[in-house]
């Protein structure tokens, strides 16, 4: 079985200073998979996709118990080098973050601070994540421009195309259609759908149609506990836990 | 028209006396300089800024030495104080525990707030005195092969201002440049992060980057700070209008040249030639702000305006 872009969560808790935001959550991500996380604000679906990539490190006072995997290896272990755990899990943000650079410096950034000079290998590289991104026939003549000038949903896919140009195993993504129109959202569900067979995706999400449109596993989060983590299909048509389904009903969150 | 559009105008036309009145007194300050100064422009035209001598005895009046001081020490100011200033607000902004960095910044900021003519006091009797015995015997020894470190050593001089300068300058530069630095995005970092970015990468070329054109904004109000500073630079430059390479020898710089002269400028013309000196400071104050506005323009140019979109 191909084991990579696993992730196996044991008995996590996780604490911003003496406030509990996870308690006790196991899940397990297979690989190739699109994971939906969904819960109402503050439920601890985004503070548990950033454990993954290590990127709650960077808030002080933050504490972490329990066993995090990644394709086996505990991430949390004082050996770990952080730097290639994110190399290897990569992320999208909310806001769609251009570095203020040409469009192709976005791209290669990755791949310049691992030390890759060759012109060619940049070259070949920001012309394959483009289109991957579905983004290389919008941008092809404008590559030295700057990122900034791109329009929302297209910086968006930047980020996509940046994120899987230093080759991840794993990309999470954390409500990465928030701040854009349907259009643009239905082109980054589409992209989702066309990445999973290279990557396992992790995507937080507040929106329930969406989850239900890109996810194989949806799991469901409300004040830090995992309540239900299961089939999209199941989860949506025959939710196991009365709370799950008061959720998806609208009748709360 | 109603009532409200009335009191909407009359309070947009009250406003707009404000900014105009900026203008004015602008106008103003130029036609005065400009008018007291004719007998001295008519009298030696463009040359005032290329003669190399002034010598009131005599009512020949050059203004190069000034300009060149004001030039050179507002320039090594910057050579000095740029890298320092800058490397202690990254380091105050990204490295230092937030208790540090606080009561560091509280420091910085209120060594912006010193007198300088205490400032002044201190280079006679601390600055200088190590500038003799310490620095310039050191820079003499190893690099005294330059013509820049040549020459007599009498601690008062061009270098000592330049030091004193810079250490006017840095709290400035700290001040902002930490500023800018801290109003960069998390999320950009957070970015870079998740690029597997160590933390010099994402400081450097992405809060760097960001933060380029406030930091040079920074350095920019420094520089106009350094040219305009009178009293610190007249109590240790030693006061002497003649062009030496070396930065040892003692110098003059416009703002000094006003405040010490003036009140014995007892003929017209000597007058005249002082307010003509005041009236280069402000167009070197003037120039300098321009290209400086151009360097941000270049430097953001096609970010800021296609960014706003």
């Amino acid at each position: 079985m191909d084991s990579t872009g696993r992730i196996e969560v044991k008995d996590l808790n996780f604490y911003y200073g003496t406030h509990q935001a996870l308690k006790n959550i196991s899940i397990t991500v297979e690989p190739h998979q699109v994971v939906a996380m969904i819960g109402p604000s503050g439920c601890g679906k985004s503070t548990l996709i950033r454990i993954f990539n290590r990127m709650n490190d960077l808030i002080p006072f933050t504490r972490v118990e329990g066993k995090v995997l990644v394709d086996g290896s505990d991430i949390y272990d004082k050996n770990t080098d952080v730097v290639s755990l994110r190399r290897k899990v990569g992320m999208v943000f909310q806001k769609s973050t251009p570095f203020p650079k040409s469009i192709y410096d976005n791209i290669a950034y990755g791949l310049r601070i691992l030390g890759i000079k060759d012109r060619r290998i940049l070259n070949e590289t920001v012309e394959k994540c483009l289109k991957r991104a579905a983004l290389w026939e919008e941008v092809k003549d404008s590559l030295g421009k700057s990122a900034l000038s791109l329009s929302g949903g297209q910086q968006q896919r930047l980020c996509i195309a940046r994120a899987i140009a230093i080759d991840p195993e794993i990309i999470l993504m954390d409500e990465p259609c928030s701040a854009l129109d349907p259009i643009a959202t239905s082109r980054i569900e589409e992209l989702i759908a066309d990445l999973k067979d290279e990557y396992t995706i992790v995507i937080v999400t507040h929106n329930m149609q969406q989850a239900a449109r890109v996810s194989e596993r949806t799991a469901f989060l409300m004040h830090g506990q995992l309540i239900e983590y299961n089939k999209t299909t199941d989860f949506f048509t025959k939710p196991s836990n009365k709370i799950t389904e008061d959720y998806i009903t609208g009748r709360f969150g | 028209m109603s009532r409200h559009d009335t009191s909407d105008l009359i309070f947009r036309r009250v406003l707009a006396v404000f900014p105009i009145s900026v203008l004015i007194l602008v106008a103003g300050i130029f036609f005065e300089l400009v008018y007291s100064s004719l007998p001295s422009l008519q009298k030696f035209g463009i040359g005032f800024l290329y003669h190399s001598v002034w010598n009131p005895v005599v009512e020949n009046f050059g203004a190069l030495p000034f300009i060149y001081g004001t030039c050179v020490t507002s320039f090594v100011a910057l050579l000095l104080a740029v890298p320092i200033g800058v490397g202690a607000a990254i380091y105050l902004a990204e490295y230092a525990p937030v208790k540090v960095a606080k009561m560091v910044s509280m420091l910085v900021d209120l060594l912006a707030a010193i007198p300088s003519v205490i400032y002044g006091l201190w280079g006679i009797f601390v600055l200088v005195p190590f500038m003799r015995t310490v620095i310039q015997p050191f820079l003499g020894k190893y690099l005294g092969f330059l013509p820049l470190f040549q020459g007599p050593n009498y601690g008062i001089g061009m270098l000592a201002a330049s030091v004193m300068l810079a250490i006017i300058i840095v709290p400035f530069i700290i001040s902002v440049a930490r500023e800018v630095i801290m109003a960069v995005p998390f999320v950009y970092k957070e970015s870079a992060y998740a690029l597997g970015a160590t933390r010099w990468e994402a400081l450097s070329n992405i809060v760097l980057s960001y933060g380029k054109v406030g930091i040079l904004g920074a350095v920019i109000l420094a520089l106009g700070r350094a040219i305009g500073e009178v009293m610190a630079v007249t109590m240790i430059i030693g006061n002497d209008p003649k062009i030496a390479l070396s930065l040892f020898s003692p110098g003059y710089t416009l703002a000094s040249v006003l405040a010490n002269e003036f009140a014995e400028a007892d003929f017209p013309m000597y007058l005249s030639a002082l307010i003509e000196i005041a009236l280069v400071l402000l167009l070197v104050s003037f120039i300098v702000n321009i290209l400086a506005r151009l360097l941000i323009w270049s430097v953001t140019k096609g970010q800021a305006a296609e960014g706003a979109k």
